[in-house]
């Protein structure tokens, strides 16, 4: 006959957690995987919610293929020194449009002394990409002077950065 | 006798493994590199030419989008909303019943290869899309009309990468189906020189 037995206190079983360290191995492969870290600190304001949306994305190529300009107003502690004007950054500082032309030979020229001494990086400065990134709120006539500029340094290859849009 | 070895402790590994991620969680910042990709047109090199090839084409086979500076669009000289746009640029490069108003349509033999073979292939060949835009205009409308258009094209290239080849979409096809595609119906969007208001 089964006993039941009421008074004997009963332990509580030790929680097995040798599998936590799998599962925060796991979660820690996904993270290492889709990190990017950021390219440069921002000067200019571009949060999520200032790039423009569209349906038609296309991913961009190698990244050591593209270089950013971004186009936006400066960030609330620049407002004081910069004013409050859409500016103009490359790489770490603010520019202004007469500077990409050279920024680009410049970053080209980088490329093309980089395949010297590696060979299979060669003829990679042809394939030069560039991306910009601009507020949405930009006027056109920053983006055509850019555009301008860039053509002048026949660095054709261009993409508007920005986010997708599920249909209108 | 076989020495016991004995066993590693293990139970930092799980706060070493959380404290790494934690830290990639902080700097992840889920950065995609995604955009609208365009190509630029190289730099004029004598302005005379350039307004010579303007006048060159033919006016039925030229759309003029012009955005002003209050973001409104004006197609051919007709107002129109952005969520028309793409339809309207659809029919304009496919022009099916052959309108006089809208590009001419010419016959030319393309090679489909494969299964496919050689094949005779009505479309527009001599069509160009201009965009104009004012000094003023938001970047916001003028990617969202970059977007209609090359939306259009996208779905022109989908529908016959189903009708030649039998699948849905054009990403699908192999690098030399694409290129077949592509050769037909290439992305004509011109973008104006600026004008100078000086």
């Amino acid at each position: 006959m089964a006993k039941i037995r009421r008074n004997e206190k009963r332990e509580m079983p030790a929680l097995n957690t040798s599998s936590l360290p799998d599962i925060i191995f796991m979660l820690l492969f996904f993270f290492m995987s889709v990190t990017s870290m950021k390219e440069v600190t921002y000067k200019v304001d571009l949060s999520t919610e200032k790039m423009p949306k569209v349906t038609e994305l296309t991913k961009l190529e190698k990244k050591s293929l593209v270089r950013y300009i971004y186009v936006g107003k400066p960030k609330q502690e620049f407002t004081k020194m910069f004013g409050s004007d859409t500016r103009i950054q490359l790489d770490d500082q603010f520019a202004e449009v007469s500077e990409i032309e050279s920024y680009i030979v410049n970053e080209r020229a980088a490329m093309e002394s980089a395949a010297e001494k590696n060979p299979s990086l060669k003829g990679q400065s042809q394939k030069l990409q560039v991306s910009i990134k601009a507020d949405k709120e930009t006027h056109m006539g920053v983006i055509t002077e850019i555009k301008q500029a860039l053509r002048r340094a026949y660095a054709l290859k261009i993409s508007y950065a920005a986010t997708q849009r599920n249909e209108l | 006798m076989a020495k016991k070895i004995p066993q590693i402790n293990a139970s930092s590994m799980a706060d070493i493994s959380f404290l790494l991620l934690i830290f990639f969680l902080v700097t992840t910042s889920m950065d995609v590199n995604k955009g609208l990709a365009r190509r630029l047109p190289p730099p004029p090199q004598n302005q005379p030419n350039q307004e010579k090839l303007d006048l060159k084409i033919k006016k039925r086979n030229l759309m003029i989008v012009k955005i002003n500076s209050h973001n409104q669009l004006m197609v051919n000289g007709e107002i129109m909303e952005v969520s028309r746009l793409k339809d309207e640029v659809k029919k304009f490069i496919l022009n099916k019943e052959n309108n006089p108003n809208l590009p001419e349509v010419v016959e030319d033999e393309f090679d489909f290869g494969g299964t496919v073979g050689q094949k005779k292939v009505k479309y527009t060949k001599d069509h160009v899309i201009s965009v104009q835009n004012d000094v003023d205009t938001k970047y916001e409308t003028y990617l969202d009309v970059q977007n209609e258009l090359v939306r259009a094209y996208n779905e022109i290239r989908d529908e016959s990468a189903s009708y030649y080849y039998h699948v849905k979409h054009f990403n699908d096809l192999s690098e030399s189906q694409q290129k077949v595609i592509q050769k037909i119906y290439p992305q004509k969007i011109s973008e104006a020189e600026p004008k100078n208001y000086n």
